[in-house]
């Protein structure tokens, strides 16, 4: 599947949750790499935010299963919880399938 | 059973396990010192049954008076409207985030918004959890209802796993902990979480009786701590939840030996003239219309009168309708109530069940410590019981008072039927005194005859009292022993109107024969004084006759002796010796 830029109004807006370097943490990080790499190309930001360092953020943004992939933007927001091994169900979450 | 409740709630003073005060009323007796110290604990009931305010008082009690700042992690509501949820109790949780006392932390989980994508934990939670206890060291933390994960999350095999570790996370941190659940089919909660809290399990219950809906709270489950097993009323009021606890039922209360007089003279002089002992029990029962609030009032009175405080419970009327009803008999409660001594509260008895009206009195002895208390009439509250409730309610009522020294009255309706003295028959055993009014129809017309039909403890009268109510107030009037019987009313007063006529009639009679018998003597006496004049005139007449006697006897000696001194010639001596001869 490539890129449709008519459903991408935005740039997409992504916020990794990870707890320090735990199994699904890394997992996690790694699918969610492949994924945006063979779908977005660099049409994305991501940022990975490690939640033991910065806990106040977990009562902020709702944080409660960890790794979560936060989608800021474009609205709806969606949270992905898991270590991303589901494509199908990522791409779904991000609103990228079809 | 309630003895054996009554020795759990007291002997668990040595206490093993280390506890937390709960701080609300009621319960830490229940469980002998609180809740299982860095344990958790599960909250479990129906919706509504008060699971969160109970949680949330746990907290609140625990920042405000126990010193241990509280984590609240609530996943249902917001913390705003828990604010203000709370703030009907005067709970202010504002000021106590603002003094790093109590946190709350809202755990949003929203379904749509969540998609799952493969293996995750609940570290988040974890996290979250681990800073806000840090952040105030919380010793306590209440999750409300974690339960809501499992509607947010479709791995039950992870949520189950996770909710493990964390229990066993959070004894390892050492903070209380209280779960809550709602009730399940068939289990203590819908997910099973007793599964994971094994410590302490209080089951709330909101149940609905003939239309009544009384609160319950049992202890399901306290390892390794007694605790008592039955099933506690509690109420939410105003004040936040308060737990009835059953009081002691051994019999070894203290009593006093000093008497409280009833306000009516005449009913103190029947109780060997002192009253009743203070801190007893009274039962007043009669038929419809007999005097009995006005009795009670009248007791009410003279506590206030005594300087001590009264609470008045009225079921039947309101307070105005009973101060204006006894202004007719000159009892005037208003300035009473005016200085606080006399507090009226009147409910209906069906605005709760037995046992909530229980606790309502429980509070308000509490509040204002009054010496002494009227329920009137306890009668009409078997409509929101049975007769074999009301008499349970009464007995843990009776042993509450006698605990602290407090004097009740109670009124009683018997119906005129007598098949249906059922309060007098289930009361009556309990009580000290019980006096009964009932009404003697004589003569086509009702009277009030009293009867006290005992008193423990003390002398006192085995006479039936006619029971006056008048404009100058109650009245104990002897009854009348006529041939006829027992006279009262109007049969009385005529009957005394009759004697008092009979005794007009013989003071007349003795009178007249008094004046008779003084005439009579009168006369006898005037006869009497003729006698004696006759006598002295007789006595006068036989007196001249021998006088004249004497004189003549007189006379005619000297006459001789005269002759003879002529005849001799000068020789008179001799003479009047031959004379003699």
């Amino acid at each position: 599947m490539s890129k449709k830029p008519e459903d991408i109004k935005e740039r997409l807006k992504l916020c990794l949750f990870v707890t320090g370097a735990s199994p699904n943490s890394m997992r996690a990080i790694a699918n969610l790499k492949t994924i945006c790499d063979a779908h977005l190309g660099k049409e994305y930001d991501l940022e990975i935010v490690d939640i033991h360092q910065q806990p106040m953020l977990a009562a902020e943004q709702q944080v409660i299963a960890l790794p979560m992939l936060l989608k800021m933007a474009p609205l709806p927001i969606k949270r992905l919880i898991g270590d991303m091994s589901d494509t199908d169900k990522v791409l779904k979450g991000l609103g990228l399938s079809k | 059973m309630a003895t054996k409740r009554t020795t759990k709630t007291k002997t668990s003073a040595p206490v093993t396990l280390p506890k937390v005060l709960t701080g609300i009323a009621g319960l830490d007796e229940i469980t002998g010192g609180g809740l299982p110290k860095g344990r958790p604990t599960l909250i479990c009931g129906e919706a509504g049954a008060g699971k969160t305010l109970f949680a949330m008082e746990f907290i609140v009690h625990g920042a405000m008076q126990f010193n241990e700042p509280g984590v609240f992690v609530a996943f249902e509501e917001k913390a705003e409207e828990l604010t203000a949820n709370v703030r009907s109790f005067g709970y202010d949780l504002n000021k106590l985030v603002a003094a790093k006392k109590l946190r709350v932390d809202h755990v949003h989980i929203e379904r749509s918004e969540i998609e799952e994508t493969g293996e995750y934990d609940l570290d988040g939670l974890f996290i979250r959890l681990g800073y806000a206890i840090d952040s105030i060291k919380a010793k306590r933390v209440v999750l409300d209802t974690i339960e809501n994960l499992f509607s947010g999350l479709s791995n039950q095999a992870i949520i189950r796993a996770e909710l493990r570790r964390l229990f066993e996370w959070l004894k390892d941190r050492g903070v209380t902990v209280i779960i809550t659940g709602e009730k399940g089919q068939g289990t203590l909660t819908r997910q099973g979480l007793e599964e994971y809290v094994s410590d302490c399990v209080i089951m709330l219950d909101h149940r609905v009786a003939n239309q009544i809906s009384t609160r319950r709270l049992r202890i399901v489950k306290y390892r390794g701590s007694d605790h008592g097993t039955n099933e506690y009323p509690f109420l939410i009021d105003n004040e936040g939840i308060s737990v009835l606890p059953v009081t002691s039922l051994t019999l070894a209360n203290r009593v006093s030996s000093q008497r409280v007089s009833t306000g009516i003279p005449s009913l103190d002089e029947m109780l060997g003239g002192k009253g009743f002992f203070k801190g007893s029990s009274i039962l007043v029962s009669g038929t419809a219309g007999t005097g009995k609030t006005s009795m009670a009032s009248y007791f009410a009175y003279e506590s206030c009168r005594r300087g001590e405080k009264c609470i008045y419970f009225a079921f039947e009327e309101s307070p105005e309708q009973i101060m204006r009803n006894m202004k007719s008999i000159n009892v005037n409660l208003e300035p009473c109530v005016k200085d606080g001594m006399l507090i009226f509260h009147a409910s209906r008895p069906s605005l709760h069940g037995l046992e909530m009206h229980l606790l309502v009195i429980y509070k308000m002895i509490k509040k204002y410590k009054p010496k002494t208390i009227i329920l009137d009439p306890i009668t009409n509250l078997v409509s929101v019981g049975t007769v074999s409730e009301l008499k349970s309610m009464l007995v843990r009522l009776i042993d509450f008072l006698q605990r602290e020294q407090i004097t009740v009255l109670f009124t009683a309706l018997t119906l005129n039927t007598n098949v249906n003295e059922q309060t007098d028959e289930g009361v009556s055993s309990l009580v000290d005194a019980w006096l009964t009014v009932r009404d003697i129809e004589f003569n086509g017309e009702r009277n009030r005859g009293l009867y006290i039909m005992k008193s423990r403890g003390m002398k006192h009268s085995n006479q039936v009292r006619e029971f006056v109510i008048s404009d100058h107030g109650l009245e104990l009037v002897e009854v009348f022993l006529g041939p006829d019987g027992v006279l009262t009313g109007s049969a009385r007063e005529a009957h005394q109107l009759l004697e008092a006529t009979d005794d007009a009639l013989k003071t007349f009679a003795l009178g007249r024969k008094d004046r008779e018998i003084a005439r009579k003597s009168l006369m006898l006496e005037a006869q009497i004084g003729n006698l004696r004049s006759e006598f002295d005139s007789v006595k006068e007449e036989l007196n001249k006759l021998y006088m004249e006697e004497e004189l003549k006897k007189e006379v005619r000696k000297n006459n001789l002796e005269k002759i003879t001194t002529l005849r001799r010639g000068g020789k008179t001596n001799s003479g009047s010796s031959t004379t003699k001869k």
